[in-house]
């Protein structure tokens, strides 16, 4: 018989070796689900991990990385934050889409004039956004007690129906001749979040995700808010008797991670996509529920999480065309892997041995 | 616009129909959470139970065995939010959020080839007379089957809770696992049970939409009811006679805003479409005053150490 | 000699790091109330778990009335007549009493008639109880009796008790001996675990003693001096603690008229509360657990928030302030509950240190923190307080409870405190920790701090404490000096018998 015995404490070496433990299971069992598709395993994980970085085509799929890493990235940050303190913002989707709405709807307002402070005020609109779109459930849960949970997924499904209405109402570009969707600001370059080195991939998101990064760390390991902020995740009733506010606590946490949703979204809209749509966003929100967890609730892991994340993206839509494996397939394989992980997870805490022999 | 499209009997017979989904998979997350458990796969589970139903009752032709199928297969699902909390014993918040990608992205993958197929039907009740009624026939004795054991489950739930002993043992489980497990009982089993039966229950209420209510398979058709269930066992104080009366309360809001969509009120389409989920909000706030039905173990981990 | 009710041989059961039980033997006869002696740690817990069959041994064996014992599961222990109450109470506190106890039986009968068989047996045993309450709602005292009968309603051959009196007011005690020595008239045995040598003096027929696993001796308790036991189970003589006798400063610390409701559900309101500690003083407040103690310590730690004027520190309101405030002004305070709310279980002493230590001993500097300084006052409070620990980066909950406790109370009196408030300082701490701790916290006091300590044990409170004042549902007696007070005293303050009654023999 096999028993479970808790550590005396946190296992260090484990705590490093689970997402790499839980990668290679994801490999192991996602070939098998590949292959029971009818594709060939090997091919498909080589063309899903190898393919993007090495492959023929790795010129024009490296870019990519990082314009799909850094929303991740973004996102996944500032859900780190309130994650670590028990607080679950799960609606970065809904987040990101009111970020991007609110700085498209900015820079649309100028357009055309051309001026060198409008894409400056799209990003603070985009964060604002995102901003007030979390605060929602941030004074419900500390003026009412709601759960944020449950009220920060609702918003998701009400800001994809203002996304719907903005694209087909507000936004809708006039020249469009009646197709939904915005005018697309790449084309009008005050608004227009370009490459910052051509062929590179990197915009100011891509920016904007690595000084989040090292502004999430500096805050997590030298500062009392965020030492705050994993006590209060640890042990709640110490963390009130250390002095922090919970309410405090919870607008910061909704707010920041709502401001980078936010942000991620405007650099999205500005950039890479162009366009507000309906089918602008993609599910960057709920995918960066899982970097989160993947890069273990730590910003350096958050980084190589948000890069092996936009590597599947990238792979599998290579896998898409090349071998015709079906987009929801890399879905489930990224399900798959927030799954082993959080398995895994287990022997950072536990022991696993097997129980002597019970005397009769 | 056009009010008087609308007909006060249907709109009653459908508000029923539109509750059902939500009925199933709300009355087995009650239990769950009875159970000292937090699922919030619910959506995940539901979308399984959609597919599975749906593609078993397009390959049998027998919406019986496809309702069956989706009870296994949201079950099944369950099994694997069973491995991570209560064998290891991992955070049931984000096991939950887990189960709901993994079962959007697994239904996605497995409804590719039933993308604009019709299934096959199941036949409403037609009790002689009865459902011949004026008013009270379509309403009480003119629905499907599924319908009428979504409210028998309800009673089922309730009686069990109040009544049983399991009922007792279960909602001991939920109150104080460790009390629970000093006196002897089966805390980590009991769990399990409840999660399975939830997973059923959550299968059966997405299988309801993809076979009855819409009917037809789309990807991501659940589109969060699995969510506003579980705000629904929040707003009903666990108490099952109150998930039913939010079942239906919702599944009115739902059913008048298609009315007024399909009337056409000067309303935009979006706003009336966002409002079931700005409903559920503004019922969590008005309902969150009331914490105290919370089963007090409700989501924290059990490992018994000695 | 007859067969004995129970045997144990040998039994044994290791942990990771620890030998729980290294080979105990004895015998419990029938119709006798055995004593289970031994400090905390001592191995108790252990014993009488694999006696319910909550654990199993790892070797050796049990033999019930000759016939070999092993029970599986507590379920089966129950079946063969063994009956338990728990230390810390296995009840379920939003379910009412009638089906608290039908959890603990096999076969309950209905609803209806189990309540009236709760009032038959509550009423013959003088445990009064109203089956239809919510056990939530009920105090200590009223939740003992829910255990008892639960165990009383399956007519045990062996009821075990595990450190009953410890929640239970002197008067309460008195009523309790008098059931279980009807009991005993009626031919049931008892193990009665406790490390209280006057209370076996008085019960118990015979005593076997347990210290670091090991069965050290026995002893027929009405035989045996106090004295003799003591050392029995300690192993060696206790220093008791010193004190400098010393003259009272102004008054430091302040409560006029407070009431606070309880934030939690099943917790305490406070009620008109009056206090005032001078410089130098230690007052000590008893009272069974869940009489507001948690509610005042989370008053004056600023956890909770009153009026301003509510709480006065050397005549300064503080009523309004956080708990970071009240220690920038030299307030600290220790909580009862050590891990998860006096220190956060998977963190490192270092930063437990850092917990509370940031304000006095200058741990950040502008919301920075300072980690070398934070490792460095761990390593004071280590060094300080005998804290055994490989070293500050050790996390808190790898540390033993006197271990840690130490740790925790060390790290508020290292601060250099004006009041210091501390709540169960010795609960679960071995005798050699809990002395040191005292110790601690007589030094403080004759430094000039004022001291208040919150406890449920009264001999602690009789050797630290200069007043005396007692907590009974959220309200506060007159604090009297200590000197003098007789039992029979702190009894009444305590809230004397709350409406028991004695047995109706």
């Amino acid at each position: 018989m096999i028993v479970l015995e808790k550590r005396p404490q946190p296992s260090q070496a484990w705590s490093y070796a689970t997402p790499v433990v839980a990668v290679l299971a994801t490999m192991v069992f996602g070939g098998l689900l590949f292959a029971a598709m009818g594709k060939d395993p090997v091919e498909a994980i080589r063309t899903i991990f190898w393919e993007p970085l090495f492959g023929e085509f790795a010129f024009y799929y490296r870019p990519q990385l990082l314009v799909k890493g850094a929303p991740l990235v973004l996102i996944a940050i500032g859900l780190s934050l309130g994650f670590r303190a028990g607080i679950w913002n799960i609606g970065a989707e809904g987040q990101y889409i009111v970020g991007a709405i609110c700085g498209a709807g900015v820079g649309l307002a100028f357009y055309p004039h051309e001026a060198w402070f409008i894409f400056p005020l799209m990003v603070i609109a985009g964060a604002f956004g995102g901003w007030i779109w979390a605060m929602i459930p941030a004074v419900l849960k500390v003026r009412f007690g709601t759960n944020e949970i449950l009220v920060s997924l609702m918003l998701v499904y009400v800001a994809e129906q203002l996304l719907a209405s903005m694209s087909l109402g507000l936004l809708k570009n006039p020249e469009g001749f009646g197709f939904p969707g915005s005018r697309n600001l790449q084309s009008y370059d005050s608004a227009h979040n370009a490459e910052l080195i051509t062929g590179t991939g990197m915009h100011w998101g891509v920016v904007a995700a690595f000084v989040a990064v090292i502004f999430s760390y500096v805050l997590l390991k030298r500062h009392m808010l965020g030492f705050h902020i994993r006590l209060t995740g640890e042990a709640p009733r110490a963390a009130r008797f250390a002095g922090v506010n919970p309410a405090r606590l919870i607008l910061f946490c909704l707010g920041t991670s709502g401001a980078l949703a936010g942000l991620a979204g405007l650099f999205e809209v500005s950039g890479p996509s162009g366009v507000v749509s309906i089918d602008f966003n993609v599910g960057y929100g709920f995918t960066a529920i899982i970097v989160a967890f993947l890069g273990r609730l730590h910003p350096v892991g958050i980084l190589l999480a948000g890069g092996l994340m936009a590597l599947t993206y990238i792979g599998g839509e290579i896998a898409q065309s090349q071998l015709g494996l079906p987009a929801a397939a890399i879905q489930v394989f990224q399900g798959m892997l927030l799954f082993f992980l959080l398995a895994l997870d287990l022997l950072t805490n536990y022991r696993i041995r097997a129980a002597r022999k019970e005397v009769a | 616009m056009d009010l008087s499209q609308i007909n006060p009997v249907l709109l009653v017979a459908s508000l029923m129909v539109a509750a059902t989904p939500l009925l199933l998979a709300a009355i087995g997350e009650l239990v769950v959470e009875k159970a000292g458990v937090l699922n919030l796969g619910v959506e995940g589970m539901m979308i399984v139970g959609a597919i599975t139903g749906f593609a078993i009752s397009v390959e049998t032709g027998s919406p019986w065995l496809g309702f069956l199928a989706s009870a296994i297969g949201g079950a099944l699902l369950s099994l694997l939010f069973v491995l991570l909390t209560q064998v290891a014993l991992a955070n049931q918040v984000a096991s939950g959020l887990a189960l709901t990608l993994f079962g959007l992205g697994l239904s996605a993958l497995l409804g590719q080839g039933y993308v604009g197929i019709k299934p096959p039907g199941m036949a409403e009740l037609d009790i002689p007379v009865l459902s011949d009624l004026p008013v009270v026939g379509p309403i009480l004795f003119g629905h499907d089957p599924i319908l009428y054991l979504g409210i028998a489950l309800t009673a089922a739930v309730w009686a069990v809770l109040k009544y049983t002993r399991v009922g007792l043992i279960l909602r001991a489980v939920g109150e104080n696992h460790d009390a629970a497990h000093a006196l002897g009982y089966k805390v980590v089993r009991i769990r399990i049970l409840a999660i399975l039966f939830g997973g059923a229950c959550a299968g059966l209420g997405g299988a309801y939409i993809s076979l009855i209510r819409v009917p037809q398979w789309t990807e991501g058709m659940t589109a969060g009811v699995g969510w506003i269930a579980l705000a629904l066992v929040v707003f009903a104080s666990w108490k099952p006679w109150r998930v039913l009366l939010g079942a239906y309360l919702f599944g009115g809001v739902t059913v008048v805003q298609l009315n007024l969509q399909a009337a056409g009120v000067a309303i935009p389409v979006e706003y009336l479409a966002m409002s079931p989920y700005i409903i559920t909000i503004l019922m969590l706030v008005i309902l969150s005053a009331d914490k105290s039905r919370a089963p007090a173990s409700l989501g924290r981990i059990f490992h018994a150490s000695h | 000699m007859t067969t004995p009710l129970l045997s144990l041989q040998g039994l044994t059961k290791a942990y990771p790091g620890v030998v729980a039980n290294d080979n105990v033997s004895f015998d419990i006869g029938e119709g006798e109330v055995h004593a289970l002696l031994g400090e905390n740690g001592a191995g108790k817990s252990t014993l009488v778990k694999m006696i319910y069959g909550l654990v199993k041994p790892d070797s050796g064996r049990m033999l019930l009335r000759g016939q070999p014992f092993a029970p599986p599961e507590p379920r089966a222990a129950r079946a063969d007549g063994i009956a338990m109450v728990f230390q810390h109470f296995s009840l379920f506190d939003a379910l009412n009493v009638a089906e608290n106890i039908a959890l603990g039986m096999e076969d309950p009968p209905p609803m209806g008639s189990l309540a009236s068989r709760i009032r038959e047996v509550s009423e013959t045993y003088g445990l009064p109880l109203d089956p239809y309450r919510t056990v939530g709602d009920l105090s200590a005292g009223e939740r003992q009796r829910v255990e008892i009968i639960r165990c009383l309603l399956q007519d045990p051959k062996l009821l075990i008790m595990d450190e009953p009196t410890s929640v239970l007011t002197p008067q309460e005690v008195e009523i309790l001996f008098e059931t279980l020595k009807k009991l005993r008239s009626e031919g049931t045995s008892i193990l009665y675990i406790s490390h209280k040598l006057e209370e076996i003096r008085t019960l118990c027929d015979h005593a076997t003693i347990l210290r670091l696993g090991k069965n050290v001796g026995e002893c027929v308790p009405a035989e045996t001096s106090a004295r003799d036991m003591a050392e029995l189970m300690v192993g060696s003589a206790l220093q008791t603690p010193e004190r400098a006798s010393r003259a009272f400063g102004e008054v430091a610390l302040d409560i006029i008229g407070l009431s606070v409701p309880s934030p939690t559900e099943f917790g305490t309101s406070l009620r008109n509360v009056h206090l005032t500690v001078r410089k130098g003083e230690v007052l000590g407040i008893g009272g069974v657990a869940g009489n507001g103690q948690d509610e005042l310590l989370g008053v004056l730690s600023g956890e909770i928030l009153t009026e301003a004027d509510a709480v006065k520190m050397a005549g300064q309101p503080v009523g309004r302030l956080g708990p970071t405030a009240r220690r920038r002004l030299g307030l600290l305070s220790a909580p009862e509950e050590r891990l998860g709310h006096a220190a956060a279980p998977d963190m490192s002493l270092t930063e437990n240190a850092l917990l509370t230590g940031s304000v006095r001993e200058n741990l950040e500097n502008r919301g920075f923190l300072k980690w070398a300084e934070a490792r460095s006052f761990a390593e004071r409070i280590i060094e300080a307080f005998d804290v055994r620990t490989p070293g500050p980066e050790n996390a808190a909950r790898s540390l033993s409870g006197g271990n840690l406790q130490k740790f925790v109370i060390g790290r508020e009196v290292l601060q250099n405190p004006e009041v210091l408030v501390v709540n169960q300082p010795t609960w679960g701490v071995d005798a050699a920790a809990a002395a040191a701790i005292r110790q601690a916290i007589l030094d403080l006091a004759s430094k000039g701090a004022a001291v208040v300590c919150i406890s449920q044990d009264l001999d602690e409170l009789m050797e630290i404490s200069d007043s005396f004042a007692a907590l009974n549902e959220g309200r506060l007696s007159t604090p009297r000096p200590t000197a003098g007070l007789t039992v029979e005293e702190i009894g009444l303050m305590l809230g004397g018998a709350h409406g028991m009654e004695v047995a109706h023999v």
